[in-house]
């Protein structure tokens, strides 16, 4: 127990927390937000919708390493204001240099939100909302088309429409993306490690990055073990409810 | 009729801007690759090359080539196998209701959702054990064995739709639980397989972790750990990293392309439940 109770009390432990609570929120609402629009977007069958489904999907098919790899170098910040890199030299050519900052190495936080993780989360936003879109996809292209139809006759709006009888519909959809983007929020660590790593004073750090670190690196084998054993509890207080309740429903169906 | 073309207007234009939003690290990562490394600097980065350049190419395949064939070797059999693993037990679990079936079949789920740091130490320790640690028949066993839920969980609800009248047929002419499988169940298994194999291929491919940890010596490397070592050295010569980056990501990436119908059915799997 001492272990646990010491790694409580580590500091870099602590805003590794923050880090994963902060990430996990926009990172599911990103890929929600964004997901159900591209759905949409794909499902109003406008011509050549296909092919950019495919497109929007094909960052799955990447390696985190591959495109941590690439934004880490988009979101290079390079020397402040003379010498702007990466997104920032962008924003300067097209006059909107009042958007440049120091991205992640950014050590600025709000209530113990570090704002070096917004890159790291576009990133994966970037590599997941396509995902979410498929899903979102299966489930609107479920929808039995007399439905849409019948209250089409009764004289519904495109709005009334969506929400009324799609987004009920989709709510499942909406709480299984939601385990499955948690739960690969909360062991994330390609992505990190091959984008930013730890950061300056562990902005961008993330339980993952600690353990294997302290394991591997440090040799502190009881440290490491206890940050995973708790990342298996996180991960197992979303998983556990989510199978046994999909369990249930495929019973009864 | 006016109405109804201007949504359609609408919806090209936001299609069209997500668009340029998912293509532009694509961009950056083909416009620096084809760069010479004079021209990689900074204030033209977002700069289209001037001459198209394949010193950066050469220069990754070089440092990567014997990473490449590591992937492969890694990555061929322990496809494969869990390919093949995964059909028996979808077999055993959608045919052979036995008592727990259900609960043990919950518990191999489960098994796809644990963090892979929480075995981390000891697999390491196991690995270690049988004297496979640090070797890519270490790495092969690892994603053989991670593998099992996901292409358990695909073969079974795919086996869930294949009528039991058909099993049961075949055991009334005398085939065995085994003879049963391979005379009827496999045969018709092709599109299970396809599913399975580019979700196992794509993966394995580009998974980091357990390959970081498990071969240390750069020359067992597979290339998803050698392409972020590649940023080591002092000066970081983007156009190298960028176009280690695309023949790190351009296998599964062709998959995707070629197969991406079945890469999606896949990916549906790990999300619909059964």
């Amino acid at each position: 127990m001492k272990n646990y109770e010491r790694i409580f009390s580590d500091s870099r432990f602590q805003t590794d927390l923050w880090n994963t609570l902060y990430f996990t929120i926009f990172f599911i609402f990103g890929c929600l937000f964004l997901g159900i629009i591209l759905a949409i977007l794909v499902d109003s069958k406008v011509k050549g919708a296909g092919i950019f489904q495919n497109f929007f999907l094909f960052p799955m098919a990447l390696a985190f390493v591959v495109t941590g790899t690439v934004w880490s170098w988009i979101f290079a910040p390079g020397i402040l204001p003379e010498n702007p890199e990466g997104i920032n030299l962008l924003f300067n050519s097209i006059g909107l240099s009042g958007l440049e900052w120091k991205w992640y190495t950014s050590t600025d936080s709000f209530i113990n939100f570090n704002f070096a993780l917004i890159p790291v989360i576009i990133g994966a936003v970037w590599q997941m909302a396509g995902y979410t879109m498929a899903m979102y996809l299966a489930g609107l292209r479920g929808i039995p088309s007399t439905f849409t139809e019948a209250a089409m006759v009764d004289g519904a709006s495109g709005w009334q429409i969506f929400w009324k009888i799609k987004f009920p519909i989709l709510k499942p959809i909406t709480f299984s993306a939601m385990i499955i983007l948690a739960h690969i929020s909360l062991k994330i660590f390609d992505l990190v490690y091959a984008m930013t790593g730890s950061g300056p004073n562990n902005v961008t750090d993330v339980p993952s990055i600690y353990m294997w670190e302290t394991t591997f690196r440090a040799n502190k084998y009881a440290r490491g073990s206890a940050i995973a054993i708790i990342m298996l509890l996180l991960v197992a207080i979303f998983i556990v409810p989510y199978l046994v309740s999909s369990f249930k429903s495929n019973k009864r169906a | 009729m006016a109405k109804k073309k201007g949504k359609k207007i609408i919806v090209y234009i936001l299609l069209t801007v997500f668009l340029v939003g998912f293509l532009l690290p694509i961009y950056v990562l083909l416009a620096t690759s084809f760069k010479p490394f004079d021209e990689v600097g900074k204030p033209l980065m977002w700069n289209w090359p001037s001459s198209l350049s394949f010193d950066g190419f050469a220069k990754a395949f070089d440092k990567l080539k014997g990473n490449l064939i590591n992937s492969f070797i890694l990555v061929i059999p322990a496809t494969f196998v869990s390919a093949m693993v995964g059909s028996i037990n979808g077999y055993v679990l959608s045919k052979l209701k036995f008592r727990g079936s259900n609960a043990l079949f919950a518990i191999i789920l489960f098994g796809m959702f644990i963090p892979y740091q929480s075995i981390l130490f000891p697999m390491i320790t196991f690995l270690q054990n049988i004297g496979l640690y640090g070797s890519i028949g270490g790495l092969i066993l690892v994603h053989i064995i991670y593998g099992l839920p996901i292409t358990t969980l695909i073969f079974r609800n795919y086996y869930a739709e294949v009528p039991t009248e058909l099993i049961e047929a075949a055991n009334i002419d005398g085939a065995g639980i085994f003879k049963s499988y391979w005379k009827v169940l496999f045969p018709i298994s092709l599109p299970g397989f396809v599913v399975v194999i580019i979700w196992q291929f794509t993966n394995i491919w580009n998974e980091f972790l357990f390959a970081v940890t498990v071969t240390s010596d750069p020359t067992k490397q597979p290339i998803t750990v050698a392409l972020v070592n590649l940023a080591g050295s002092q000066v970081v010569e983007w156009n190298v990293q960028m176009a280690g980056a695309i023949i790190t990501a351009l296998p599964t990436l062709l998959v995707y392309i070629f197969l991406g119908k079945y890469f999606l059915r896949g990916l549906l799997a790990g999300s619909v439940k059964g």
